[in-house]
């Protein structure tokens, strides 16, 4: 019994440590992505004036995924810097599917089923063309 | 001024708002509103979207520091984020049918708000009594490493603590900050869990929560590649950079110099916001 509980509480604690470093790769990862894209624009824009003055949603092809890869095959920074930010969106959530299976190797089935439901909101909010309204 | 001053006075903006954020321990997320649309007049709308990435960053970046030294009451945050999320997903919702002159009002009292909260005397409240059926059920209970020990806790007023944070998540989803200040007012105030948690597991929340919201106004091109890359570069460096430096600096009249910039600014989002000019 006490063996059980102590390779419980390591198994907790692999999963914070395994939660904590993927949140920092994702966090780092991002970054880096974003810094790369936001070079390749300045070359590319830097000498031109920024307009965010009058709200008009941004380019084509940048507020969906297949859009914002298509846009990187032809080395658009703003879509490097976009693809960054997806990643970075992604990060969290990452996490949440990562702790899905954290509880189910604990057997805590009442935490596996919390945990889907906060995915499933996350997947309505993505899936649910609320962007349409 | 050129793209590429702009991108530059801005990314020292950013730097400067997570610096003073994590040093305050206010965030950096609610200077960089203000800092968008009345230093930079950009439009509310892409300042909402770039704030909420901004708050993804920090939020995830400082949360693994913390996950590893085990102070995170993941079970609670995972209850909380159905809350959270719900909430943001109808904050996102309800963003489009609010003229953007109230959200900035309504930006200006949270952010007042946050000042306060900022200021305020702390006064741990937490005790070791067990009273809550519901907390026990959910597991909630928890202990967290303070000098060498394990500090043991338990959680009260669930319900209560659960409304509150449905409130959270419709504000950061309206407004696309954190609400961080509103997540440790339901944890220590309704629920009763100590500072060191409360603050770390409401950090934990605020990536998920902003993430829920974020995808819709994504795909609504409100996240504008050209804003996000300076602040989301700025605010983390700037967040790394307070957390190096916390040990050192005097963080009580910090607190108050910041406190007193939010509520001026806040001021200024309000005024703004009743004349229409936002």
């Amino acid at each position: 019994m006490k063996r059980l509980f102590s390779s419980h509480f390591w198994a907790d604690k692999d999963v914070q440590q395994l939660i904590g470093k993927q949140l920092r790769i994702g966090v780092i990862l991002s970054s880096i992505v974003v810094f790369i894209g936001g070079m390749i624009y300045l070359s590319r824009h830097g000498h031109e004036s920024p307009d965010y003055g009058t709200f008009a949603g941004v380019r084509q092809g940048l507020d969906n995924l297949p859009g914002i890869i298509q846009g990187i095959m032809q080395g658009k920074g703003m879509n490097v810097i976009q693809l960054g930010v997806v990643l970075l969106i992604a990060t969290p959530i990452i996490r949440i599917a990562l702790s899905v299976f954290a509880f189910l190797l604990e057997k805590d089935y009442l935490y596996v089923f919390i945990t889907l439901l906060v995915l499933g909101v996350i997947t309505f909010s993505m899936v649910g063309g609320l962007e349409r309204l | 001024m050129t793209i590429l001053s702009f991108t530059l006075i801005l990314l020292a903006g950013a730097f400067l708002a997570g610096l003073l954020g994590s040093l305050t321990g206010l965030g950096g997320g609610v200077v960089i509103i203000p800092l968008l649309t009345l230093v930079f007049h950009v439009d509310i709308r892409y300042a909402i979207g770039t704030a909420l990435i901004a708050s993804i960053a920090t939020s995830s970046g400082s949360a693994s520091a913390y996950v590893k030294e085990g102070i995170t009451n993941i079970r609670l945050g995972m209850f909380l984020e159905i809350a959270t999320t719900t909430g943001a997903v109808v904050g996102a919702l309800i963003a489009v049918f609010i003229p953007t002159s109230i959200v900035a009002v309504i930006f200006g009292c949270v952010l007042i708000f946050s000042a306060i909260m900022g200021l305020r005397k702390k006064r741990e409240a937490f005790s070791d009594e067990d009273v809550s059926k519901l907390a026990r059920d959910l597991k909630l209970n928890g202990t967290y490493p303070a000098g060498g020990e394990l500090v043991s806790y338990k959680v009260r007023h669930v319900p209560g603590g659960y409304f509150m944070m449905t409130f959270a998540g419709v504000m950061s989803g309206l407004l696309g900050i954190g609400s961080g200040a509103l997540k440790v007012l339901a944890m220590d105030n309704i629920m009763r869990i100590p500072f060191k948690v409360s603050t770390t597991t409401s950090n934990f929340m605020i990536g998920v929560t902003a993430a829920a919201s974020a995808v819709v106004y994504l795909q609504r091109g409100y996240v504008s590649p050209g804003l996000c890359m300076p602040v989301v570069l700025g605010v983390l460096l700037g967040a790394f950079g307070g957390s190096r430096l916390l040990v050192k600096a005097n963080t009580k009249w910090l607190r108050i110099v910041f406190s007193v910039v939010i509520t001026f600014l806040a001021l200024q989002m309000i005024y703004n916001g009743v004349n229409g000019k936002l």
